[in-house]
């Protein structure tokens, strides 16, 4: 549709394209833009990474059932991206997650019990950032890919964008959601990367949920196609292809630490769980939908590209299925145990220097306490 | 010693502190060639660069939330907020993250950043120009707010604000920028940054201020000691963590206290003050804590904003209330 005086509308079709390595059906495709090859050994590690975090969110919403913690936020359909876009980093890369990267932080070596503490409560998610270069969750939605942007800022400050030093050149990601994308911090975050040219990497997995709000809710474009407005390149992956997630992100990290500056990445994919275990997505959403994304199963496809291939046996496929156990077994374990945090320390972590108006209300506290210790000998 | 207005002392101190050490970036809207609207940062990127003195888009959460990722990257951000009333788009940012990640990260993760916020009014300005948020920070945990007013303070208290390893929202009292001016030396030892000071003692009564009325508190007791009156004028300095140590003793003595600040007066600091003192000192007061501040109407067109600003009479009448308990 064409304005008189305007022109012409944003296109609304025809389906944009999207960059696919592994179709549904478990065939293996090309793309001119992302001719990748990848070792059997890499295949298997993503089959493994991606079974292994399906059944850490299993075991989470599991857990989250029998009152163990007081909430999840499920990643179930999302594995793909997750992974693929966790296997691309260099180890120098940092990433800025929101709430719902568990397979970036395992791709980052956060045990996933730290995870299952936040949502337990038992503390607000204290990995160090600096040790895994895995931010902490951002539950603000879209907060983050500012932080993102302004650590950006601070690696090219440090000269470590553009040497041509392949260990030492380093890019951020900032991940969000399609909801996010309507945040103006995310906008801001858009304006301020391409306004310095800061080497982050815009990560959105578009699963096509806002709790219960639909895509349409958020944009009339592909959200891929938002990054032209700001004067940067966007793409849209099939979030469900691991291989193609991986490729799409590994190109786009390469161009960040080359210097060349921020780039969306629209991963387009499907939340086949609920918002959090307190949704009901049954209240607005056709069960058809999700059995139609059912058969764009990120696993399945994989696993049926490796069998046929000859890449993987029953033995390997019985292997990660017993690793899976164990990891589960592990975390109804560990989660039990994680011990609750002691209140006499909130104080001493509000501020780097204490005031002395807060070690106050501590001692105060503490007396408090003690007249209960006391009434119980 | 150098005769200075506040800002050039500011600016002085910024200069220092940007000396001192190499991480120190000072970001926000016309902060580079311009030096800022009100100068503060005059000179500042022609000498250390636009590396380091950024000039940002115009998105206030945008410079909020960028200053947080440069402070987890090891840099110490000094970020300028045009004026008070254009805080509040990256209010979000200030509470939920600035303040917040210290201690959500149980101590891992500091965000060493200073939030300049030219506050206040009797400038003459247009809407949005004249406010004074400061008890929306100090009511929220996880920030240290504090507030400068007078330029030997403000070159030390800047320094110390950037060196600090937390959080500082430096509240700068913008109709004293230029009309200030006083001695600063540069070589003698600041006072401590979280601690009030006694600016003018007295026997009678006390008044505390902070920022732009400490000036109008002064003048107050000068007229007041004409008339055989003896106020106690106390700077608080610091609002988070409020130090009331010299307050409490200076009521213990004078037995009356009244609190003057342009903020309204509702839920304002001085409400907070009244509570506190009122705890320490009951037996030894012998009127209530009476609060005089801005009205708790949205700041008033600027033809007005003299009735609104707490003034030498208003002052003075609170004190004479306290003697007539």
């Amino acid at each position: 549709m064409t304005d008189p005086v305007f022109g012409p509308a944003p296109e609304q079709t025809p389906e944009p394209e999207l960059v696919q390595l592994l179709t549904p059906e478990g065939e293996r495709v090309h793309h001119p833009g992302f001719d990748v090859d990848f070792t059997a050994d890499e295949l298997r590690g993503f089959y493994r990474d991606m079974t292994l975090v399906r059944r850490l969110d299993v075991e989470a919403t599991a857990l989250q059932r029998h009152g163990e913690l007081g909430l999840w936020a499920q990643l179930l359909g999302q594995e793909a991206a997750q992974i693929g876009a966790g296997r691309a980093l260099a180890p120098q890369d940092f990433v800025f997650p929101t709430y719902r990267e568990h397979g970036v932080a395992w791709c980052r070596g956060v045990d996933p019990v730290r995870l299952l503490a936040l949502f337990r409560g038992v503390d607000q998610g204290d990995w160090d950032p600096d040790e895994h270069n895995f931010g902490l969750y951002t539950i603000v939605i879209g907060a983050q890919t500012l932080h993102a942007t302004g650590y950006a800022m601070g690696i090219q400050r440090d000269g470590l964008v553009g040497t041509g030093d392949p260990e030492r050149d380093t890019a951020v990601v900032a991940h969000f959601g399609d909801g996010a994308s309507s945040q103006g911090d995310v906008n801001e975050a858009f304006v301020f990367a391409a306004s310095f040219n800061a080497p982050v990497v815009f990560f959105c997995q578009n699963n096509q949920w806002a709790i219960s709000e639909p895509f349409e809710r958020q944009s009339r474009i592909p959200l891929y196609r938002r990054s032209q407005g700001f004067g940067f390149p966007g793409i849209r992956v099939d979030g469900n292809d691991v291989l193609a997630t991986y490729a799409v992100t590994k190109a786009a990290l390469q161009r960040a630490r080359d210097g060349q500056g921020p780039i969306l990445i629209e991963a387009y994919t499907y939340r086949m769980g609920a918002h959090t275990t307190t949704d009901d997505p049954t209240r607005y959403r056709l069960s058809d939908d999700v059995e139609h994304w059912k058969l764009k199963d990120p696993i399945a496809r994989l696993e049926v590209y490796l069998r046929r291939n000859g890449l993987a046996d029953d033995a390997f496929l019985a292997e990660v299925a017993a690793e899976a156990d164990a990891l589960g077994e592990r975390m109804r374990r560990e989660c039990h145990a994680l011990p609750d945090p002691s209140t006499h320390d909130l104080w001493d972590v509000v501020h780097a220097e204490k005031t002395a108006e807060l070690a106050a209300q501590q001692a105060e506290y503490d007396a408090h306490a003690a007249t209960f210790e006391e009434a119980r000998r | 010693m150098t005769t200075m207005t506040l800002a050039k002392a500011l600016n002085a101190g910024l200069r220092q502190a940007m000396e001192d050490d190499p991480k120190v970036v000072v970001m926000g809207e016309d902060v580079g060639a311009l030096g800022g609207v009100f100068r503060i940062t005059d000179g500042l990127q022609k000498d250390f660069g636009d590396a380091r003195v950024i000039d940002t888009p115009l998105a206030e959460s945008g410079i909020v939330g960028t200053a947080v990722g440069l402070a987890m990257r090891g840099y110490r951000p000094v970020v300028e907020i045009q004026f008070d009333g254009f805080v509040y788009p990256a209010y979000d940012q200030i509470v939920c993250q600035v303040a917040k990640i210290h201690f959500r990260s149980r101590g891992k993760v500091r965000v060493p950043m200073v939030i300049r916020i030219p506050f206040g009014g009797g400038i003459g300005a247009v809407e949005h120009h004249s406010e004074s948020p400061e008890a929306q920070f100090v009511h929220t945990p996880g920030l240290k707010v504090v507030a400068c007013s007078n330029p030997a303070d403000a070159y030390a208290m800047i320094q110390q604000a950037v060196h600090s390893d937390d959080p500082v929202v430096f509240l700068e009292p913008k109709r004293l920028y230029h009309s200030t001016k006083a001695e600063v030396d540069e070589s003698a030892p600041p006072a401590p940054l979280w601690q009030s000071r006694v600016v003018r003692p007295g026997a009678d009564a006390t008044l505390v201020a902070y920022g732009p009325t400490v000036s109008t508190c002064l003048d107050a007791a000068t007229v007041a000691a004409e008339e055989g009156r003896s106020l106690e004028v106390i700077d608080l300095r610091t609002l988070s963590p409020l130090d009331l140590v010299p307050v409490v003793e200076s009521v213990r003595r004078t037995g009356r206290l009244v609190v003057v600040h342009e903020a309204h007066v509702t839920l304002g600091v001085g409400a907070e003050i009244a509570a506190r003192v009122t705890e320490e000192c009951f037996h030894s007061l012998e009127a209530p804590v009476l609060r005089v501040g801005g009205f708790d109407t949205p700041y008033p067109p600027a033809r007005i904003e003299e009735d609104f600003l707490p003034d030498l009479d208003r002052i003075l009448d609170a004190v004479d209330r306290t003697f007539g308990f």
